[in-house]
């Protein structure tokens, strides 16, 4: 009703940028009508500038985490032991030379002063253009292509440390990159197994109720009670040392989905709790389908849109799990990076106060951590049925 | 009251045996134990290994078994021996319990004391610019990894020089300290700590006060209270700070659990000696008894912290009976 007159009240409206208001208005209404619940989330969720920039910061932490050989000057294990703690160069890229003149970026070659105390100088004679599409270290690209062509780089014997080095004097932007591929798909295959488990779990507890639901919920309570870094240190050490960095890379996706779920389950629960007593789901069962058929074709789907946000919600978690296990030296080993291994170097205040950069993975923890976080809340806004106006 | 307690500390045993019995099963079936750090001594003799595996009855696989043999002296008071370092468990997680203790009751208090009247604020001046720049501190709170804001934190500190960079105490001068010396110096390194163990906090309460404030501003009881002429200040902290605080409690209750492994974290960079990275080392030596009575003392702090929120709750609101 209320938008039939809105519509009517624009084709009288005298003024035109009030009339413009008003058809605007019933644009962003109308399409709501007829759509299904993840379609309206999406149209609410694109008028969330937060959760725009939260959603893009991501889209690009990940291409670029797939894509991290091709940005990635270098290999995450070529260390040039020569040259530790190389400072960023990215202050340190010219673009005047020396008459002033514009000239395309280059940077100096730095000649080691003091190897033990990781001091160099400029050496202004000698200077490497920065090149677009340079050969070097091979890498893979999701396991399929091959190549040894890298966005940027300089020619040998000249480097490009656009962070810095670290202590073995690998490149810290191209370990950023090949963490990120860590740190960061942790967070999304750890929230698809549990919330799969959190689906199941939570929808057999809030369709089937009494004992089960009991049984479950305790379990769920007594997960949600403990600090889960204690759990996860524990179960962490009944997995054994020693292991490859794929290995580990495994252990700790199960480990985080095995405690994970429970947030999810307790939500699906009450959704699949109140669900389960509308008449659709009445009528299914007097229609004779299977109880998981009615759970798995007609109840859980209903719970979507609260599932996409409390998974949202959780991947921080995740991430900082696994930063913090790899940080602790549980997690994974180098020379494999991670950004919570990368982190370690920093631990030593030595390294920390004249070395600062060691620091810079721990911006793009927060970085990623503050985007889901963003894209969550955003999310969690879009699902409200009370913003639907 | 007297029931509330009694039912409490009842439904707290099940708790305590299930976690320590998981824990238990878990550390059975982890590969190796302590003894296979010493095996590779060649000065310790096979017998002493062996006496020492049939002492501690590692040589069993069977997780019943070898729960007994923990839970059986455990139930008279006997936690047992560290592998590692040769004192009795009671007594080194003694020495860790009130330094963890501290540092979350500290970072508790930082928290609560900033964010009930920054949360006011946000709610009474909404959608206003200083609504806004407090969003976005709590959401920075929020979202900033405590591990990166340690470290930051001790960069910070061992550049200015304004706050040691670790530590609980000045382990030269302690011993030729007075008490108040000793006093002004322990809280000089609990600061940074604090703060970054508070941040977490702070941030939630933040948000869950404004959001509760907001509500409760918009209750009619709130406008008879300022049409019947009450000030403002009056109204905010009589009427309605009262009723937004309550979920406030419940949040806390739930919450001590990340403060307790936010704590691990924030005790390990800031090599704080707390029960945390005790429980760590524990882990990593597969020193059993101690990662023993380390998980019960944590379940412990857990079930007296919710039952001291609960207490708080039914004190505040009167509406709420212990029974």
């Amino acid at each position: 009703m209320m938008l039939k007159q809105n519509k009517e009240v624009t084709l009288v409206a005298p003024d035109g940028s009030s009339a413009e208001i008003v058809v605007d208005a019933v644009e962003r209404v109308a399409p709501i009508r007829g759509r299904s619940p993840s379609e309206i989330l999406w149209l609410k969720l694109r008028r969330n500038r937060t959760a725009m920039i939260g959603l893009y910061t991501l889209a690009v932490m990940y291409a670029a985490a797939i894509l991290a050989g091709f940005i990635a000057p270098y290999s995450y294990d070529n260390a040039r032991h020569d040259l530790p703690f190389y400072p960023p160069m990215i202050a340190r890229i010219h673009i005047f030379d020396d008459e002033g003149n514009l000239s395309r970026p280059f940077v100096y070659h730095l000649i080691p002063v003091d190897p033990q105390l990781a001091t160099y100088r400029d050496d202004t004679s000698r200077r490497y253009p920065l090149r677009l599409f340079v050969r070097g270290d091979s890498y893979h690209i999701l396991w399929l292509i091959k190549s040894n062509i890298h966005l940027f780089g300089v020619d040998e014997p000249g480097h490009i440390f656009l962070f810095g080095s670290d202590k073995v004097g690998q490149d810290i932007f191209s370990r950023i990159l090949y963490g990120a591929q860590v740190s960061l798909s942790i967070g999304i295959v750890g929230i698809i197994i549990s919330t799969i488990i959190g689906m199941i779990v939570g929808g057999i507890a809030g369709y089937f109720g009494g004992a089960t639901d009991f049984a479950i919920m305790r379990i769920v309570e007594i997960l949600l009670a403990l600090p889960s870094l204690y759990f996860i240190l524990i179960l962490r050490q009944s997995f054994g040392t020693g292991m490859s960095s794929v290995h580990i890379y495994f252990i700790i996706v199960i480990i985080l989905a095995f405690i994970g779920w429970a947030t999810e389950a307790r939500v699906i629960r009450g959704m699949v709790m109140s669900i389960k007593e509308q008449e659709y789901v009445i009528a299914a069962r007097a229609m004779g389908f299977s109880n998981a058929r009615i759970i798995i074709r007609h109840i859980l789907p209903n719970t979507l849109s609260f599932v996409i946000v409390t998974a949202t919600l959780s991947v921080p978690f995740f991430i900082l799990s696994e930063v913090a296990l790899s940080f602790l030296g549980v997690g994974i080993q180098e020379p494999e990076p991670s950004w919570g291994n990368m982190l370690v170097a920093a631990q030593n205040n030595r390294y920390l106060t004249d070395f600062p950069w060691v620091l810079i993975p721990g911006l793009f923890i927060f970085l990623a951590v503050m985007s889901w976080n963003f894209l969550g809340d955003g999310l969690r806004d879009a699902a409200d049925p009370r913003t639907l106006s | 009251m007297k029931t509330f307690l009694i039912r409490r500390v009842l439904t707290a045993i099940p708790l305590i045996i299930v976690v320590t019995f998981i824990t238990k099963a878990l550390l059975v079936a982890s590969p190796g134990n302590y003894l296979d750090s010493l095996k590779l001594i060649p000065s310790i003799s096979p017998d002493y290994i062996a006496q020492m595996e049939s002492k501690y009855h590692l040589d069993s696989n069977n997780v019943f078994e070898r729960y007994w043999y923990w839970f059986w002296p455990a139930l008279q008071g006997d936690f047992g021996f560290s592998f590692t370092k040769s004192a009795s468990v009671w007594s080194l997680i003694g020495e860790r319990v009130p330094n963890t203790l501290l540092l979350t009751g500290s970072a508790l208090i930082f928290s609560w004391v900033f964010a009930i009247p920054l949360g006011m604020i946000a709610a009474v001046h909404r959608n206003r610019w200083i609504d806004k720049i407090i969003g976005f501190i709590s959401f920075f709170g929020l979202s900033i990894p405590s591990l990166f804001f340690s470290l930051l934190m001790i960069l910070f500190a061992a550049k200015t020089r304004l706050f040691p960079v670790g530590g609980i105490h000045n382990q030269v001068m302690w011993d030729s300290m007075s008490a108040w010396e000793r006093f002004v110096d322990t809280s000089w390194h609990l600061v940074l700590p604090m703060i970054v163990l508070g941040t977490i906090g702070l941030a939630q309460y933040v948000r869950q006060m404004r959001s509760e404030m907001i509500e409760t501003l918009s209750q009619d009881y709130i406008r008879t209270a300022r049409a019947k002429g009450l000030s403002r200040w009056r109204v905010l902290t009589r009427h309605a700070l009262g009723n937004a605080i309550n979920p406030l409690i419940t949040i806390f209750g739930f919450s001590l659990a990340s403060l307790l492994a936010g704590a691990l974290l924030t005790e390990y960079v800031f090599a704080w000696p707390g029960l945390g990275t005790l429980t760590f080392d524990a882990l990593i030596n597969k020193d059993e008894p101690l990662v023993m009575a380390s998980v019960v003392m944590l379940v412990l702090m857990l079930v007296v912290g919710n039952m001291f929120a609960d207490i708080l709750l039914g004190i505040i609101d009167p509406r709420i009976r212990l029974e």
